[in-house]
Parts: structure tokens; sequence; C-alpha cells
């Protein structure tokens, strides 16, 4: 039989994931959501529990690129997968675009969404199917919901940071 | 969340072989569904079979021209395919009216096809519900069912069937290719959702440990111009209220082939068969499209909340229509 899935341990399964490009290795219940492992066994309490049932996206992190709700996911079917959270959005270099464009358009309020607000944004940003445009980005961002309405510096923080992604690529910053 | 076993499968002898038509074993694909309602105590398998790594995840055209689609395949990656937007935009569009980007990412299409309904009393564990409890009784019935089903209701059950991809996949015709204890097996998508009736708790013609494999879309209709529709409550990331999926080929002046079928009205993917027949062969002008919804709804039934959509969804399968006909070529 083909082990590459987590094992077997009594209860409990084991688990190698990369979380923020470190490798993790963990043995934990099925039960368990990514969002829990998240926060409750690594602590990276940057990545949100609003609703705990997919309807606000404050939990958004990337697993192997794309953005998903980490309240809906199992963490035993991340087996192998690269996860990024907010806390893994910054590089050597500095904060991330959208880092950077959330701040310069006050793109907040009490800050709550704003994690998971990011993590869409970033993936939206390299997504070439997903289209630049304000009625695009809108539904593209619609599964983050902000609860002090900050939306419009969202937008205008996104085409920034977009902008922003763009002329660093003209560079040869980053690709 | 309550607990359970789980077992990862990477083949689909595997996966049936460990879910062994259990009725106590859930198959986990993207989890959006079935997570969701485990922690609502709503679901309640003691096993879960995860079947994401499964290598269902291909979409290719067979020599006939249809579609065959894994069930593995995201809701996302199936929207944006090149052969999904070139040759059934309607599944496209449908796929991405529903739900947020993040959802789409981790939902399957095996899994849209089995989703849940999104009934209050249905997803809350103290009220009487004949579908998580048979028998209960039906606390919509004279609830707060403003959201609720007005075709293809019964008296035990008028819980509205959510997804926005199944109806694509009513009005284009699809089947659907089962694996289980006993063999492979395939099923038309239209005979696939039951009708509530006096068993509202049991939504699908699957047996106990089948597994959807594969979804095969019919041949695509040349020429047709395609159209969905969706009315909510907001703009984006809600469920229907009513929405119409349309596909019209027009051929000099008149319908050749009409497909219609309807999301947030049916207790299923609600196909309007009598509609599409009485569209074609008349010309594409909004009178028939008027008289082509008088049909589709001719044996709507509403209750306190939720009268408001039948003039909604008439409106509905109007302008889909129209717009369809408007996408489609005349030749
Ligand atoms: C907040 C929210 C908003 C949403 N909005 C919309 C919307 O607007 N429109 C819409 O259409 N949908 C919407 N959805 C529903 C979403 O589309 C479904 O949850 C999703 O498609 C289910 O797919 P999954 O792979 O995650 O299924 P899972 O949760 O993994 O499985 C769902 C069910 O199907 C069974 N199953 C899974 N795969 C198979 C298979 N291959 N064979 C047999 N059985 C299988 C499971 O055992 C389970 O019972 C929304 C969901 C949420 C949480
Ligand atoms: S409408 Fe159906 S799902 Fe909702 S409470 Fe009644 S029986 Fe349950
Ligand atoms: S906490 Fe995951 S979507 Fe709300
Ligand atoms: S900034 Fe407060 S919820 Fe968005």
């Amino acid at each position: 039989m083909d082990h590459s899935g987590p094992t077997r341990e009594g209860g409990e399964l084991a688990l190698a994931l990369t979380v923020n490009g470190e490798a993790r290795r963990l043995t934990l219940p099925p039960n368990v959501t990514l969002l829990e492992v998240l926060r409750d066994r690594l602590g990276l309490t940057g990545t949100k529990k609003g609703c705990d049932h997919g309807q606000c996206g404050a939990c958004t992190v990337r697993v192997d690129g794309q953005a998903m709700n980490a309240c809906l996911r199992l963490a035993v079917m991340c087996e192998g997968q690269e996860v990024t959270t907010v806390e893994g959005l910054a590089s050597e270099v500095g904060l991330h675009p959208v880092q950077r464009a959330f701040l310069e358009h006050d793109a907040y309020q009490c800050g709550f969404c704003t994690p998971g607000q990011m993590m869409s944004a970033s993936a939206l940003l390299e997504d070439e199917r997903i289209g630049s445009d304000d009625a695009a980005v809108r539904e593209a961002m619609s599964g983050n919901i902000c609860r002090c309405g900050a939306y419009k510096n969202i937008l205008e923080a996104i085409h920034t940071a977009r902008e922003e992604l763009a002329s660093q690529r003209k560079e040869g910053g980053i690709s | 969340m309550r607990s359970f076993a789980f077992t990862p499968a990477e083949s689909v002898g595997q996966a049936v072989s460990a879910q062994g038509g259990d009725g106590d074993a859930a198959y986990i694909a993207g989890g959006t569904t079935l997570i969701d309602l485990v922690k609502l105590d709503v679901m309640r398998p003691a096993r879960m079979v995860g079947v994401n790594r499964l290598p269902l995840n291909d979409v290719e055209r067979l020599d006939d021209g249809r579609l065959r689609v894994g069930a593995l395949v995201t809701n996302t990656e199936l929207a944006h395919h090149p052969l999904v937007t070139a040759h059934f935009p309607l599944l496209s569009q449908a796929i991405l009216a529903g739900a947020s980007t993040q959802l789409r990412n981790m939902a399957t299409t095996g899994g849209n096809i089995m989703q849940r309904t999104r009934c209050p009393y249905f997803r809350d564990a103290a009220a009487a519900c004949n579908k998580r409890e048979p028998g209960s009784g039906c606390d919509a019935l004279d609830g707060i069912n403003r959201m609720h089903a007005i075709l293809g209701t019964s008296e035990h059950c008028i819980a509205a069937h959510p997804s926005d991809m199944c109806v694509a996949l009513a009005a284009l015709g699809a089947t659907l290719t089962l694996v289980g204890p006993h063999g492979a097996r395939e099923i038309a998508f239209g005979d696939f959702h039951r009708l509530p009736e006096d068993r509202p708790d049991r939504e699908h013609e699957i047996e106990p440990g089948e597994l959807i494999t594969h979804v095969t879309l019919d041949s695509p209709v040349e020429g047709a111009g395609a159209h969905y529709l969706k009315l909510r409550d907001r703009a984006s990331y809600e469920f229907a209220l009513a929405s119409a999926g349309a596909m019209i080929a027009v051929e000099k002046g008149v319908i050749r082939e009409a497909r219609l079928a309807l999301g947030g009205v049916g207790t299923r993917p609600w196909h309007a068969q009598e509609a599409e027949q009485a569209l074609r062969g008349q010309p594409p002008e909004t009178v028939n499209f008027e008289k082509a919804a008088g049909i589709a709804l001719r044996d709507a039934s509403a209750r306190q909340h939720n009268a408001f959509k039948i003039p909604l969804a008439r409106q509905a399968i109007v302008r889909a229509l129209e717009k369809a006909t408007q996408a489609a070529t005349d030749s």
C-alpha cells in the first residue's frame, strides 16, 4: 500500500507539510482543521477564526498557492502541501507589495479581516484568469467579508499592489 | 467538531474498499459541505475516506465531442478550463456565480453534485426536519421559508437544491459514472437527484459506498448561445433566490434547440423540459420566452414567505433566454 498519505497511529495521524517555507511534522487527530493547527499548534495566530463555516474568509490561507478557507479544511488532507499564511507573506526584502499597499491606503479599520483579505489579494494578483477591473476584483474578493466596510480602500490597495508588482517584474525584481 | 476516523485513499479501488458500503462512513473531497455540516452536528460520519488525492483530475474531450470530467476537478479548474469556456460557457458561468474564490478552489465536481441543502432548519440540529431526521416533521413548512423551493415540493420537505453548477449540468445534459462495491455503472444526471416526496432524506440515486468518478457532458450544441442568470440578496457569495440557465441555438430565424434549467426554486436542479419543447421551432422572441416561463412555472406552489419567487423566476427565465439568444449565432 502507498504510504505517501498520513498513516494511522492509534486515533492520531502523522502529518508532514510545509508552512511558510518550513517543514513541519505533527501528530494529530483527524478532526482538527488546518486553521486549528496553524493557530493552536504552530502559534501562527495571524490567521483568524471568524465564522468557522466558510462564510467570512477571515481564515484564508494559501495552499499550494491557492486561496482556501482553513476552517473547512481537515489538516490531515494537507499532507505534503505547502501552506502560506499572512506570517509568510513578507520576505527578507521586506513587506509584500500587498501589505505595503494596505498600509498606504488604510485598507482596514479593526484589522480582523485583514490577514484573510491580504492572502486572497496576493493570490488574485498572481491569477491571470481573473480580470483587473473593479468588477472582476470585487467578485474575486467577495469571499472576504469586512465587518468594518473597508472595501473601497481594499480595492484601491489591490490596484496599487498590482502596479507595484508589474513594475517590479519589469525591473526583474521578483518573478 | 465530533471525532471520526480518517483513511486516506490513493486509488479508486482503495477508496471504495475502505468505504465498504458502510452507511456510517463518508467520502471527503473538498470538505466544504461535509466539514461545515459535521461542525453543526448535522452529518455524523464515524469514518471519513479521503478521496482528495485520487487521480480523477482530468478534463478530456472524447471522440464523440462529449467532455469527460474527473470527480476531483475543482470548481475553479473546471470553470476556467479552456474546453469548458470554449464549448460549455453555461457551465463556466454557473460555477463562477457560486460560492467564493476560496470555496471554489476547494470544492470538487463530485462534491458539488452531492452538496446538501442550505435550509436553516436542516442545518439546526434542534429543529424538526424530515431530511435530517426522517419522520420528525418539517419546521420550514410554517417557518421562515423565504429561501425555499416552489417546484417539486412535498408536504414532507420544501428545501431548495442549492447548487449553481448542477443547474448548468441539468440544462446541458450529462452522465455520471459511479463505482461501488458491486462495480461501475452510469446514470443520467437528470435521474440522479430525487424529488423529496415522502423520503426527503434520500436525496440521490446512489447506493451505499458508491463513488462518483466522472461526469461526462453531452456533446455541445453547435452555434448555441448561453446565459446563466443568478438573482440573490447580494451581488456575490450568496445562494440563488432564483436562477436560470439558458441555451439557445437559432437557425433561419427560429429556435433550433433550447435548453432551460432553474436554480433556487426547485427541490432538485430543475430541468424545464416542457418549456424547452415549447420553444423549439418558434422565433426567439420575448413573447415566446414569456410563454416558456409560464410553462416552466405552471406547477409552482409557494408558502407564506416565498411567493415572490414565482415572478422572480419568471423574469430570470425571460432575461436568461434573451441573453442566450443575443449570444447565439444565427446559422
Ligand atoms: C459559505 C458557502 C457558500 C456557498 N455558496 C454556494 C453557491 O452560491 N452556489 C453553489 O452552488 N454552492 C455553494 N456552496 C456549496 C459548495 O459549492 C459545496 O460545498 C461544494 O461544491 C461541495 O464540494 P466538496 O468537494 O467540498 O464536497 P465535500 O464536502 O467533500 O462532500 C460533500 C458530500 O459529497 C460526498 N462526496 C464528495 N465527493 C464525492 C464523490 N466523488 N462521490 C460520492 N460522494 C462524494 C461527501 O461524502 C459529502 O456527503 C457554498 C458553500 C459554502 C460553505
Ligand atoms: S424543508 Fe426539508 S430540509 Fe428544511 S426542515 Fe423541512 S424537511 Fe428539513
Ligand atoms: S473562519 Fe473560515 S470562512 Fe469564516
Ligand atoms: S477591518 Fe474590521 S473587519 Fe475588516
